[in-house]
């Protein structure tokens, strides 16, 4: 809020409808009937709902598959995170290191970025494809029978696969950056001080690049969280059964197909206090990452 | 750090430290591209011989068909998702949402940052809650709102809700702070109003800010998958990437599935996109990472 701003007071109003209409509407009015619903039991053909309390909650909590299902899904965000940080800060580093070609390097591998996750999980559904995926006969190559869409274990590979290499582009993008900030000035004293390339990554570099490296731990996380749906639904066609799937899938399993409204809620109230806490841990990041700049 | 070899050398010596920097980036380049290059190849293979060999590094001479079939030849029920028609529903999407999004938000940040405003604060915080949640994790209700006000399967239930986020106000507010004050000053002085100020002076300013943000939101809508999925029924308001779920079963049952159509509409669906992304990569760049701050 500037000093000098205008005074008028009906233009300011008129400015910012357009946002809060829309807001109100779409945003505001569903998470308020998400959590309103979270708490009733309704009948899935539409005749009424009864006030259940906590039931969807504790349901939830007690229910052995929704606990896998969260299971499954922090185990698929950890490994997620992991490998696309720890590839894209490689990746970074060594294009940084290059003298020439460094952008030639970034516009080939920022590519990726731009395909939808769907069809990123289709290209794995090309890969992976059971008689003449070339991913599949690599596998096999290796003594490996890999069966996508049947074994539990091998659709979870394949979707943490699709997913790392679906976000390497954006990790990549915000390490280079972070990396061509440093000032040349710092570089040329670590430079003097330490022989050592690996030295001088591990006590100069890498802390001056924790802040950006903080910033994009939560975009994954939120990344393989949320936006991974498609990949995950393109991977497992549509058909769940006994294959892996995140939370946010069920949440659309549950309520969209399976009509269990209520416990559809619930799950999203509980991803809605995930998110929040994840966005205060955010914001005091970002707070520290100020005093680093 | 090639300059710093002593200059006596007769030869320059191999600089196997450069040598292993570019293979780990030739690796990563392979790595994300060839599952593209797969992709596009197939487009050109005989169905018949994927199913033989497997997608391979060739170029057949089958484009011209896959491309007419994929475009003209509708592969649902009604015969009113053609190519050309879920092309044309991407681009409506794409760019009504980036368009969308850059119109309102603009006008709340310019109302947040340059007027002063007696619930300013307020304001603030009910459209920067908006960040926290997804629409993933409201995506019933959501659903069940666009119903009520009769917005299914047409473009503003597709492109409104998605509106309902505060992403791109967000960093049209950082931006606009950045601006010195000095010139909301020199302009009241000139006697310029509100609205005078803001079409000649902040919007060119923002060109940049404009473009990186358009970009960017271009190639988010362009991507959504499950709110199209969930928002339109009819075939002829489908969108690319929401047809890739109808492109992948069509690979089922047929006797010769049509992979070479089904990968050219994944190649369709991927190229708006990464096109945009390519070319105005310096501008997405910046939008990209300076827009967190």
């Amino acid at each position: 809020m500037k000093r000098a701003g205008f005074s008028t007071k009906w233009m300011p109003i008129l400015l910012l409808m357009p946002q809060l209409v829309i807001i109100a509407i779409f945003f505001y009015w569903p998470a308020w009937h998400a959590i309103q619903s979270s708490f009733y039991l309704q009948d899935p053909f539409g005749f009424g709902s009864t006030f259940v309390g906590l039931d969807n909650y504790t349901d939830l909590l007690g229910n052995s598959e929704y606990r896998r299902v969260a299971i499954f899904t922090l185990v698929f965000t950890v490994l997620v995170t992991f490998f696309s940080l720890a590839i894209a800060l490689l990746l970074a580093v060594k294009a940084d290191n290059v003298l020439r070609g460094a952008r030639t390097y970034r516009t080939l591998l920022m590519w990726v970025y731009a395909v939808a996750p769907p069809v990123a999980g289709f290209i794995g559904l090309i890969m992976f494809d059971q008689s003449w995926g070339p991913l599949t006969r690599l596998a096999g190559f290796f003594g490996w029978d890999f069966v996508l869409g049947v074994n539990f274990n091998d659709t979870a590979a394949a979707m943490v696969l699709v997913s790392v290499w679906k976000q390497i582009p954006v990790n990549f993008i915000f390490f280079l950056s972070g990396l061509q900030s440093i000032p040349r000035s710092v570089r040329e004293a670590a430079l003097i001080d330490n022989r050592s390339a690996t030295g001088r990554f591990w006590d100069v570099t890498f802390p001056l690049l924790a802040p950006t490296g903080f910033f994009l731990l939560i975009i994954n996380i939120t990344y393989a969280l949320f936006d991974t749906f498609g990949i995950v639904d393109t991977l497992v066609k549509g058909e769940p059964g006994n294959n892996p799937m995140t939370l946010v899938y069920k949440v659309y399993v549950d309520g969209f197909r399976g009509n269990d409204l209520g416990g559809s809620s619930a799950q999203s109230v509980i991803l809605m206090v995930l998110v929040l806490a994840l966005t205060i841990f955010q914001f005091r990041l970002i707070d520290r990452r100020i005093h680093y700049t | 750090m090639a300059d710093q070899t002593p200059v006596q050398t007769p030869r320059r010596s191999i600089n196997w430290g450069a040598v292993g920097d570019h293979t780990v980036l030739i690796l990563g380049s392979l790595f994300m591209l060839v599952p593209l290059i797969m992709v596009v190849m197939t487009t050109t293979v005989p169905d018949v011989d994927i199913i033989k060999y497997g997608p391979q590094l060739k170029i057949g001479d089958q484009f011209d068909e896959n491309f007419e079939k994929a475009m003209f030849e509708a592969s649902g029920f009604s015969g009113a998702n053609t190519g050309t028609r879920m092309l044309f529903n991407s681009f409506v999407l794409g760019i009504g949402f980036a368009l969308g999004k850059i119109v309102i938000a603009m006008m709340a940040a310019y109302a947040i940052v340059y007027f002063r405003l007696r619930f300013a604060s307020l304001a603030f915080w009910v459209i920067f809650t908006t960040l926290l949640l997804p629409l993933e994790v409201r995506i019933l209700p959501s659903y069940e709102v666009v119903q009520q006000l009769g917005m299914l399967n047409t473009y503003q239930g597709l492109i409104i809700p998605l509106i309902a986020s505060a992403t791109a106000t967000f960093f049209f507010r950082q931006y606009f702070r950045s601006i010195p004050e000095e010139l909301v000053e020199a302009a009241r002085i000139d006697g310029a109003g509100p609205v005078k100020f803001f079409i000649d002076i902040l919007v060119p300013l923002s060109k940049t800010m404009i473009a990186a943000m358009f970009i960017i939101m271009f190639v988010f809508g362009w991507n959504q998958y499950l709110w199209p999925t969930m928002i339109t029924t009819e075939e002829d308001m489908y969108t690319l990437v929401r047809g890739i779920k109808q492109i992948t079963q069509t690979l089922e049952g047929t006797n010769v599935p049509e992979f070479g159509r089904a990968n050219l509409l994944a190649v369709i669906a991927i190229l708006p996109p990464v096109a945009v992304v390519i070319f105005f990569q310096s501008w997405f760049v910046k939008g990209l990472t300076e827009s967190d701050k």
